[in-house]
């Protein structure tokens, strides 16, 4: 069985995000970028499900700018057999990646499709369902387990209240939560190796899907500051602030 | 201008986050209908029909609704929707798991996790795990968005008395099904609606010292919760994780303890109104943003803590 992978090049998660002082955004200029961290959960299940003898084949996709082509090198140094690259240096919100990915996937065939559950950009959390809905397939969102059995696949998830699991047909849709696996890193050879997979670059337009974005950004600001409180000597004046200066017990 | 919430309940009840997105409908402005779409849940229909604001509530009773699965419930959300300006829900795990279906069946955007109202087609969420906070705008015929529901303030409960209507359509794409749950039993609030939460990090070590954190939320009537690290070590269930991407809680008061204040534990509780840490490191980022940190050790202070609180409560 063929599985897909969606990985998004994004803001490293160690960086310290800076407000551009005109609000149109965050400063991104010579800011560390590095593969969403949802992705490497999603690209390392694929790469087990391979180990497994469960997937024949991991392809692995990116919208974005060329640098985006450093992302899907890495799933391949990972372990993906071969990459996907759509070009573009348009702002790409959910329901475009979504079609695009559609796109791919009439043309791949995949029979499982795993993405991560939320970028930390912007925190959007709606790409995966939403190529779910295009592709009128099932999805296990936020998953923390994911077994494939014949036709199906069961898939545990990660709710508010628990865990939840769900058997859906195949092809499917899967999208990762953090307690899916550890991934791995990649090794010196293996890097090398990824450099000799391959990789092909197409556009949006190749892929006949619409991306104009239908929301506008129309300013983003620092968000409001805590101040540092004070430090207390004592259990004992912490309870007693807690009472009698902060009220809340 | 009328607006679809879709309500958040088990079937039994009514979840308390529909009456922060009911008020954030009424933020929007316009008739406020709610759909109660579960099965067996005729109750909850009763109960949103109380709820102050409201002034039509749907009811679509069915077996293919009772687990919420999204790919039926999408279905029906979506024909339903069509008829409406906005549809919203609250940006929990069952919303954020079918409302993006129900955007991409519209072919709309989603605007996820609101915090703010600024007109009937912009809004306010953070970005960034709360590091930026952006104002953005749609162009789309139907809005269709989850509400954080920390970002307003509920409605009342009672007061209402809408007319509930039964809805027939029976959506079962037949594509999914569900086959367990395992979920979290406990006496203790629930952890995105306690007015006070005491949560444990890595510097706990094991799942059992969280026995004295128990014992401090018990007195204190709280809930408990975690830190990814501590919930990734096995210590305690995901459904307390905090942050970025676990719960979002904004209590009166959030006591940190042995959690080193990472940006995307901050994301899930920074704007709780008084925040406490406790900390043996005393250059943890946590007390950046604390109002009284206590640099100590843990399993001194936390038992130290039970003790003053039986003395003062
Ligand atoms: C994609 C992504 C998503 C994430 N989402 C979340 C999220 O939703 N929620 C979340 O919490 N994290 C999240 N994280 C993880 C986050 O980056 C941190 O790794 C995590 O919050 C650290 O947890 P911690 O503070 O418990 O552990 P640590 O950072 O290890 O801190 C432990 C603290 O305990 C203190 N300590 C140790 N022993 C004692 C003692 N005896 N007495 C007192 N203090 C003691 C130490 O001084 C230290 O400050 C996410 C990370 C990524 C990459
Ligand atoms: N530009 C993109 N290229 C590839 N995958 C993407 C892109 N945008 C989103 N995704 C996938 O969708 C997931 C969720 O993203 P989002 O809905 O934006 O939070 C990500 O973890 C990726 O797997």
């Amino acid at each position: 069985m063929k599985v897909l992978v969606a990985v998004k090049r994004v803001i490293d998660y160690n960086v310290k995000v800076r407000v551009k002082p005109d609000n149109t955004g965050v400063d991104l200029t010579n800011v560390k970028m590095a593969m969403n961290p949802f992705c490497e959960i999603a690209v390392e299940e694929a790469v087990r499900l391979k180990e497994k003898g469960v997937a024949t084949e991991v392809v692995v996709v990116s919208i974005g700018p060329k640098a985006a082509q450093e992302q899907i090198r890495t799933a391949l140094a990972l372990g993906a057999d071969r990459g996907i690259h759509v070009e573009t240096d348009e702002e790409i919100q959910s329901l475009a990646a979504a079609k695009l990915l559609k796109a791919v996937v009439e043309k791949e065939q995949p029979k499982l499709v795993i993405l991560g559950k939320q970028s930390i950009d912007t925190d959007n959390n709606q790409t995966g369902q939403m190529l779910a809905a295009l592709c009128g397939y099932a999805q296990g969102t936020f998953a923390s387990e994911v077994v494939v059995e014949g036709d199906k696949v069961n898939v545990t998830r990660e709710i508010d209240g628990g865990l939840l699991t769900v058997a859906l047909n195949l092809p499917a849709i899967v999208t990762t939560d953090l307690r899916l696996n550890e991934p791995r890193y990649a090794s010196l050879p293996n890097i090398m190796k990824a450099k000799k997979k391959p990789l092909d670059t197409v556009s949006p337009a190749d892929l006949g899907a619409e991306i104009a974005p239908r929301l506008t950004t129309l300013k983003v600001e620092a968000p409001a500051q805590r101040q540092a409180g004070i430090k207390v000597g004592s259990v004992a004046e912490l309870v007693d602030k807690l009472k009698n200066e902060a009220k809340v017990i | 201008m009328s607006i679809l919430v879709i309500a958040d309940h088990d079937n039994k009840v009514l979840k308390p986050a529909t009456l922060n997105v009911v008020a954030a409908a009424q933020k929007i402005g316009g008739d406020v209908h709610v759909l109660v779409a579960g099965a067996d849940c005729g109750a909850v229909a009763e109960a949103a029909s109380k709820v102050s604001g409201v002034a039509k509530v749907l009811h679509a009773d069915n077996a293919a609704y009772g687990h919420f699965l999204a790919e039926n419930l999408g279905l029906l959300v979506a024909e339903l929707g069509k008829g409406y300006s906005h549809v919203l829900t609250s940006a929990g795990t069952t919303g954020k798991d079918f409302m993006p279906r129900v955007a991409a069946l519209l072919d709309v955007a989603q605007i996820s996790d609101i915090i703010r109202v600024d007109s009937a087609d912009t809004f306010v969420r953070p970005i960034y795990a709360g590091n930026a906070i952006a104002t953005v705008q749609s162009s789309d015929a139907i809005k269709v968005i989850t509400v954080r529901p920390t970002g307003f303030d509920p409605v009342a409960a009672e007061g209402g008395s809408a007319a509930v209507e039964s809805v027939g359509a029976a959506h079962d794409a037949g594509i999914s099904s569900f086959v367990k749950e395992e979920l979290a039993k406990s006496d203790r609030p629930e952890l995105t609606s306690a007015n006070i939460v005491v949560s444990g990090g890595r510097g706990m070590q094991n799942g059992d010292n969280f026995e004295m954190l128990y014992k401090v939320a018990d007195k204190l009537g709280a809930a408990v919760g975690a830190s990814r690290a501590a919930v990734d070590a096995g210590f305690v269930p995901n459904d307390m994780q905090v942050g970025q991407t676990g719960k979002i809680v904004a209590p009166q008061l959030y006591i940190a303890v042995g959690i080193s204040g990472a940006i995307q534990h901050l994301a899930g509780m920074s704007d709780s109104k008084v925040i406490v840490a406790i900390n043996k490191d005393e250059e943890a980022p946590i007390f950046q943003v604390a109002d009284y940190g206590l640099v100590a050790d843990l399993f001194e202070a936390v038992p130290q803590l039970e003790a003053e609180l039986d003395k003062v409560l």
